[in-house]
């Protein structure tokens, strides 16, 4: 086979590839990410205020409500209503932090096969670990910034 | 009318999450990271806590959230213990959170089965 015809065999094919590549149906995903995602937070709103009525400290609140969402985010994802949600909410079931729990259980339940330590407890940080890594890394960067400027 | 505002604003930053897994070669893991340290960038340099104070729960609920209350907790913790508190206090008011992700994520992880995909 000649260069040029290998050549014009790969651009055919990039093609064709591009033409078979499913488009994302943005407005539609983008509508379904608005929804969702507002909802979940609409029942973190309403958390919110259940606690605030019991007088509990500003900080109390926050705490409670991340680990109520984060109870209802694995457990969802056990009985396997989360993931179906997911599969048309996209990033308005990933971006709460109901999908932050999501993104422990899946893979910990995938590949529980591979025993409680090495499959559980190693996998379920697969996702929940980079976010923590940076998270937890970039507030003490923050806090050591925060000294320098105010020294 | 509160409920609305969360609504939106939670909803908006889902919005800008769908777009860039969609419109980018952003998975959706990257944009949890870049979420999570987007709300640790825009809290320290005082962005975040407007949005905060308007949005309530749909500021605090997405991702970016959990990166405001790592910063909030780090220049708290910073003011009050010097660098120890830079250390410990982003983690504390994290705490929470991480200690229920990973006590509820092993459970329900244990008791159940991932459903067979059809």
């Amino acid at each position: 086979m000649s260069k040029r015809e290998k050549l014009r065999k790969e651009r055919d094919y990039d093609a064709y590839v591009k033409q078979k590549t499913p488009k994302p149906t943005y407005l539609k995903n983008v509508i379904w990410a608005f929804c969702v995602g507002g909802l979940i937070c609409v029942l973190g709103q309403f958390i919110t205020n259940v606690f605030e009525n019991m007088n509990m400290s500003e900080k109390d609140v926050s705490t409670a409500r991340t680990i109520i969402l984060i109870f209802l985010g694995a457990f969802f994802t056990g009985i396997g209503v989360y993931d179906k949600l997911g599969k048309r909410a996209g990033a308005g079931s990933i971006v709460p932090i109901t999908g932050f729990a999501n993104s422990i259980v899946a893979p910990a339940m995938e590949f529980k096969r591979e025993g409680y330590i090495f499959g559980i407890g190693a996998k379920m940080f697969i996702l929940a670990g980079p976010v923590l890594v940076y998270g937890f890394g970039s507030s003490v960067l923050v806090g050591l910034i925060y000294l320098l400027i105010n020294k | 009318m509160e409920y609305i505002r969360a609504f939106v604003v939670g909803g908006v930053i889902c919005i800008i999450g769908q777009l860039l897994i969609d419109g980018t070669k952003l998975t959706s893991a990257h944009v949890l990271v870049l979420f999570v340290t987007l709300g640790v960038v825009l809290t320290a340099i005082g962005v975040y806590e407007p949005i905060v104070k308007y949005g309530g729960a749909g500021a605090t609920v997405p991702l970016p959230g959990f990166g405001y209350a790592l910063a909030k907790g780090a220049i708290k913790g910073a003011k009050e213990g010097g660098i120890l508190g830079a250390f410990t206090g982003g983690v504390e008011s994290g705490a929470g959170g991480v200690a229920a992700a990973v006590v509820f994520g092993y459970l329900m992880a244990v008791i159940f089965n991932p459903k067979t995909k059809n």
